[in-house]
């Protein structure tokens, strides 16, 4: 990540309300975030979360019931979308159907009053950027999904926006091309330095993509990190559930030092997790612990292993998912990588030992 | 579709072909298609409806001056009728009024179509709806008859701008169906899309929406234009002296005899329908994969 201080988007204690009095519908319940310039961030969550609609708050096809946007320290929020220097990629392509690609991806500068040798170089130059030059001359519906979202991409960068909205753009195309472009896309926005809001339900391309990426779920921003921290150090059970497969265990903190809790579970079983702040001795919290953390061993090679038996065990291809039921009741998911020699790979009913290593367990904030 | 067909799964496409085929073969008696007798029927059919309309044709070509006994074939009464001045005056009249009827009607109805479609819901915005179509339904005689209280009523002259208010009322829902129908179909986000990228709401308009409306309206108007054309009963209770429309024309005529030149006129404005019908056919018939 680039960061050389500047901030593209801020956006203080946002709120949004569809409709009024009992039909009103709260999309976003409170939002407030930073965004960097030349950053690659993406806003990630399930359908509904108001993800898009944060987005849409930015290109200015929505107003804000309350709170502020700016943009490189300027409120936009009276801004019209067409006076705001940014640019959208819109989900399903929107390219104008009359019009040639030349003619798409130059519309925005046209609009500008831009004169025609230099709209004729921005275009060149943006189909040039996605690979698309060769197509100048079709017509949207000449070509497949694939090459209309490149269009779009010309399109939406041909003006140089400030910052690039992204509204899953990724999401109509085929799983092979899906992966092609996420290359793409993280490459352009490294050529071209401009700072790109990423909007997805993919955590995979989140994951892949961004620089920072924001959780967000029922209106609410769960958490905001790096890829690396969200998966990681996921805040809260909704984090760890979204991205990523997690076991989570209850517990009782028994003992805490040095910032380090020991923790006991109902099946006697006991982790130690970095405490969170407001918990202390005595209380009941909610451990993440990532399935591909652990391993399993068929005897306990002396280590502090905790002995279980399988109860299912799924062949992944590179890897093996596992479902192990520990002496003391407590079930764990446990994934392990598949070995040279795959007919070695437990199997469900066999005796294993658990082992899970220092610093597994993920203490939740609730 | 036979039943067979339908219920196979799509994995086994090639075989639920090779399946409704042979199926096909044995329930052939259940075809629509092969009912004896169809084209014989189809036949009578379209005889009975256009038969009329040949005969007028021909005998408008009749050299007789009685029209309903041929003689021989003769151009002379296409003259005679296009230098008639009573004849010159109404078609003018004609022309007149549909033009400016169509503009009009076509100038409303994209109005009430923009709104309808891109304003968001209001309140009565489906009552509007209904309302710009009721008088497709409405029986023009009470149109008319309305029409013509009215005008008595705020006490305005019978002339031309009466024959033009009264045709613009019942021609913008005939311009109005088409250019919805087309709104409909176009999704907003390319609005939007032309927003996003710098264009103000009105060059929006000018470079996105309006050429992508342009066939609905250009359809609406042709419609307008035709339907205003061969308004009779509107346009015989509201037209002034000296604003006598072709069909008005044709029908004072008819009450002295059918002539050959009534053949004449009646054959022109045919011609002219043929004309708008098949070019808003061209205009429509793409409607399928231009948007979208």
């Amino acid at each position: 990540m680039v960061e050389d201080g500047r901030t593209a988007i801020d956006i203080r204690n946002v709120r949004k309300v569809y409709g009024s009095g009992g039909g009103a519908v709260t999309a976003i319940e409170r939002a407030s975030l930073d965004i960097a310039d030349n950053e690659f961030f993406t806003l990630l969550g399930p359908s509904g979360c108001g993800k898009t609609t944060l987005l849409r708050l930015i290109a200015g096809f929505e107003a804000t019931t309350e709170g502020e946007i700016f943009l490189y320290g300027d409120e936009i929020e009276d801004l019209p979308p067409f006076k705001r220097p940014v640019n959208t990629v819109f989900q399903h392509y929107s390219l104008f159907p009359h019009m040639t690609v030349a003619e798409n991806v130059g519309f925005g500068l046209k609009m500008l009053g831009r004169p025609k040798a230099e709209i004729g170089e921005a275009v060149e130059r943006s189909l040039s950027l996605v690979k698309m030059s060769d197509f100048a001359r079709r017509k949207p519906s000449q070509m497949s999904g694939g090459q209309q979202q490149r269009v779009a991409l010309a399109r939406a960068l041909a003006p140089n926006p400030k910052v690039l909205l992204l509204d899953e753009p990724l999401s109509a195309l085929d799983l092979k091309l899906r992966q092609a472009m996420r290359n793409e896309l993280k490459t352009l926005q490294r050529e071209t330095g401009i700072t790109f809001v990423f909007v997805t339900h993919d955590q995979e391309e989140a994951l892949t993509m961004s620089d920072r990426i924001a959780v967000m779920s029922n209106g609410l921003i769960q958490q905001i990190g790096s890829p690396l921290d969200i998966y990681e150090r996921p805040l809260n059970r909704f984090v760890a559930d979204f991205i990523g497969d997690t076991n989570f265990v209850e517990a009782d903190i028994a003992s805490v030092e040095g910032g380090v809790a020991t923790c006991q579970s109902a099946g006697g079983l006991e982790m130690r997790a970095a405490v969170v702040d407001g918990h202390g001795v005595g209380d009941r919290v909610t451990l993440a612990l990532r399935p591909e953390k652990m391993s399993l061993a068929a005897s306990a090679n002396g280590g502090a292993a905790t002995p279980g038996r399988i109860e299912s065990a799924d062949y992944l291809g590179t890897s093996t998912s596992y479902k192990v039921m520990l002496d003391g009741g407590v079930t764990l998911a446990v994934r392990e990588q598949n070995p040279v020699d795959a007919s070695t790979v437990l199997a469900a009913g066999d005796a294993v030992h658990v082992s899970i290593p220092v610093g597994t367990a993920r203490m939740l904030v609730d | 579709m036979t039943d067979a067909a339908r219920t196979t799964p799509d994995i086994a496409l090639p075989d639920a072909k090779v399946a409704g085929k042979a199926s096909g073969q044995k329930r052939k008696g259940f075809e629509v298609g092969s009912f004896p007798g169809l084209k014989t029927w189809t036949w009578v059919f379209f005889i009975y409806l256009y038969a009329p309309i040949v005969v007028l044709v021909v005998y408008s070509f009749n050299a007789n001056n009685r029209a309903q006994k041929w003689t021989g074939f003769s151009t002379s009464w296409y003259a005679k009728a296009f230098s008639n001045d009573d004849i010159q005056s109404a078609t003018i009249n004609t022309l007149i009024v549909a033009s400016a009827a169509t503009v009009l009607a076509t100038a409303m109805a994209l109005l009430a179509a923009l709104a309808l479609a891109r304003g968001g819901r209001f309140k009565g915005s489906t009552a509007s709806l209904g309302l710009i179509s009721l008088p497709l339904i409405v029986p023009e005689i009470a149109t008319a008859v309305a029409t013509l209280s009215f005008f008595v009523v705020i006490g305005i002259q019978f002339g031309l701008l009466t024959l033009i208010i009264a045709h613009t009322v019942f021609c913008i829902p005939f311009a109005f169906l088409p250019i919805r129908a087309r709104l409909e179909g176009m999704d907003d986000t390319l609005e939007q899309a032309a927003m996003d990228l710098y264009a103000s709401r009105w060059k929006a308009f000018r470079y996105v929406t309006f050429p992508l409306l342009l066939p609905g309206i250009v359809a609406g108007a042709m419609l307008s234009f035709i339907i205003s054309v061969d308004d009779f009963i509107i346009s015989l209770m509201v037209a002034g002296a000296g604003s006598t429309t072709l069909p008005l024309y044709i029908y004072g005529m008819i009450r002295v005899g059918i002539s050959p030149e009534v053949n004449v006129i009646s054959t022109v404005m045919l011609l002219i329908s043929l004309v708008f019908i098949t070019a808003y056919w061209l205009l429509t018939r793409g409607d399928d994969h231009t948007v979208h």
